[in-house]
């Protein structure tokens, strides 16, 4: 006789050993760590919740406490591996393989202790990507999650970063998984429910309120001449072009420039209404100018932002507020959102090559991938239709016929040299040395050339929508790679051709004065700048505030 | 510090009537550029004083595509640089060229 029961019983089993540890489905702080041991064995599908923002980082520091011969060979999955502690699991012989997305701070610390085997990498994943694969073979046995209050029925309210949190829970819970949160606060009624307590197990009120890092705020105050001048070029060479509505930012300075340039070069070019009205996008304090300049229709948000909280819970036409009054967010939603309702996607790389493959990888950092590449991926699954996802489409094909599908604009923006004068433009990834050093069976790639449309840098745009073959793509990318030796090696007869196709277009081609890429033409120039912008509804965090 | 003078040559006299401008600031990788109009030849010098050693070839090729350009003929360009990328050198030059040309 087959047993269908399996995983309910040692479900059941569980539970039954952490009985005496628990009163309803509350823990203490001090027996967090005991509760972990009996409740998690080893070789556990283990998702201790890592965002890209928020952290379970009380449960963090108690998994680490765990006695490693009674607990080990985890499998953590989790998109971002991001404290100190995540990494420590593996140092400790508690965690030994790793399924992830992103890794941020700790992208030096990953590569280090790749090197030395203490991982066993299953695979680097875009978000997505990940959260699918919690339901098809990567279910966690155990998540430990955090939220801002619960009450003692466990019904959770995560606050204006929801992010991962629902997605985790319901593969574990309806999996006879078990779920213990992390909140700030036990309260009586939680201002809305987020998450139903039947999905939770378990409790505990951790000492410090969970750790929250600030990653989208840009200080206006850094943003270059260059970064502005690239700004410009962008505004005039594709959102004029192209006129996409729908899109998504990264989160580096150059698409900083641009959210800070909508109000004064966008509006001379009288853009406004007619291109990013509507946004898949983080609380990005530098779109704030924008927003109040009544640029923007509609924003659903990954997470949220330090200090953008009162701000958005003042602007509910603008953004997802949940009737209680704050943002709700939801990492899986946006995500899917970006891949499938916008039309176009800009951001930062560090490295691009020949074949316009775009790379973040160093020789020495894992970063992961995050969002980005399913935010700069055509979808092909698309179908509905749009004008500047047609207009994509047809410049790719290069005619017009009823079966060409549009194509969604991905474009990267970078600067010729990066920090210490180092080239952006590269003849070989830095990603494939590192693929060849840990024995990857694929490079670690952050968009695919194929799905790149544009090239932007301080020297222009390549459109590799026109390009009609390998070598066209690699004169157009030479033909904007600047002073870098990839540049400097372009065949300059090509480049003219290409230029005169309009596959390259400089500032002077769009029409751009020089004189214009000055600071004046931000619309804030600071922080405080931004503060005022928003009525003094942005609580900046302390480390931006120089007033 | 390190000096050099490039000589070149423009295919014209720089437009506008402009007698010198001035662009930039000497602040960490930024640059300050002196522009002066000197005669009505199609000589053009550029005298650097940067801060980063080693680059003299990349200054000649900036300063070869301004030339070509904006044939900025019969000025004499002074750069101080202090460690300014090399797309910011050219972002410089060609403000300062249109700073000589607008405002004629």
């Amino acid at each position: 006789m087959t047993d269908w029961l399996k995983q309910k019983k040692e479900r059941a089993r569980r539970l039954e050993e952490v009985a005496s540890l628990v009163s309803g489905k509350v823990v203490q702080p001090a027996d967090v760590t005991a509760l972990l041991e009996r409740i998690i064995c080893s070789g556990d599908r283990v998702c201790l919740e890592g965002d890209n923002q928020k952290q379970a980082d009380f449960l963090a520091e108690c998994l680490t406490r765990v006695d490693p011969s009674q607990v080990h060979d985890l499998h953590i999955v989790q998109s971002g591996l991001v404290l100190s502690e995540h990494l420590d699991l593996f140092r400790l012989g508690i965690a030994r393989k790793l399924d992830f997305s992103y890794s941020g701070p700790q992208s030096g610390a990953i590569a280090r202790a790749l090197d030395q085997g203490k991982i066993k990498l299953g695979a680097i994943h875009t978000y997505i990507e990940l959260f699918a694969r919690y339901y098809v073979d990567l279910t966690p046995n155990v998540s430990l999650i955090a939220a801002v209050s619960a009450d003692r029925n466990g019904n959770l309210y995560t606050g204006p970063n929801t992010e991962d949190t629902p997605t985790i829970v319901e593969a574990t819970a309806y999996k006879n998984g078990i779920v213990i949160a992390q909140v700030n606060k036990i309260v009586d009624t939680v201002p809305r429910i987020d998450i139903p307590g039947d999905q939770i197990d378990f409790i505990v009120e951790a000492p410090k309120p969970f750790y929250v890092e600030p990653l989208f705020t840009r200080d206006p105050a850094a943003v270059t001449e260059t970064q502005i001048l690239m700004a410009m070029i962008a505004l005039k060479g594709i959102y004029a072009e192209y006129r996409p509505r729908r899109l998504n930012h990264g989160i580096g300075f150059a698409t900083a420039a641009i959210e800070l340039l909508l109000p004064t070069y966008g509006e001379q070019l009288g853009l406004r209404g007619e291109v990013a009205t509507h946004w898949a996008l983080n609380p990005h304090p530098t779109l704030i100018p924008a927003i109040e300049s009544g640029w923007v229709q509609q924003i659903h948000c990954f997470g949220s932002e330090v200090g953008m909280d009162r701000y958005m819970s003042a602007r509910p036409d603008i953004y997802f507020i949940g009737h209680d009054g704050t943002l709700r967010s939801n990492r899986l939603l946006c995500q899917n959102a970006g891949l499938y309702a916008c039309d176009m996607f800009i951001g930062s790389t560090l490295q691009i090559d020949l074949a316009g493959n775009s790379s973040t990888v160093t020789p020495d950092r894992i970063a992961g991938f995050g969002g980005a590449p399913n935010m700069g991926a055509d979808a092909h699954g698309r179908r509905h239709v749009s004008d500047a996802w047609l207009k994509a489409g047809r410049e790719a094909a290069g005619n017009d016929g009823p079966l060409v599908r549009g194509r969604k604009l991905v474009v990267q923006m970078v600067e010729t040299f990066g920090e210490g004068m180092k080239p952006a433009f590269v003849e070989e990834l830095d990603s494939i040395a590192l693929a060849r050093k840990l024995g990857m069976p694929l490079a670690p790639v952050m968009i695919f050339g194929d799905d790149v449309t544009h090239i932007v840098t301080e020297e222009g745009i390549a459109n590799l929508l026109l390009c009609r073959n390998a070598d066209d793509v690699e004169q157009a990318i030479r033909g904007v790679a600047g002073y870098t030796p990839v540049g400097l090696a372009r065949d300059r007869a090509k480049v003219e051709a290409l230029r005169e196709r309009g596959v390259i277009r400089r500032p002077e081609d769009l029409g751009i004065n020089l004189l214009q890429a000055d600071r004046n033409l931000l619309a804030a120039r600071s922080i405080r700048d931004l503060v005022t912008w928003s009525d003094g509804l942005y609580a900046p965090p302390s480390k931006f505030r120089n007033w | 510090m390190e000096k050099f003078t490039i000589h070149t040559q423009a295919k014209a006299v720089l437009r506008g009537k402009s007698s010198n401008a001035f662009t930039g600031v000497v602040a960490s990788g930024n640059l300050e550029i002196l522009f002066e109009r000197k005669d009505n030849s199609l000589d053009v010098t550029v005298e650097v004083m940067t801060a980063s050693h080693g680059y003299q070839a990349v200054w000649e090729a900036v300063i070869k595509d301004f030339v070509d350009r904006t044939s900025p003929g019969g000025v004499h360009i002074a750069i101080h640089d202090n460690g300014a990328r090399p797309d910011t050198v050219l972002l410089r030059l060609m403000q300062g060229a249109r700073l000589m040309g607008a405002q004629s």
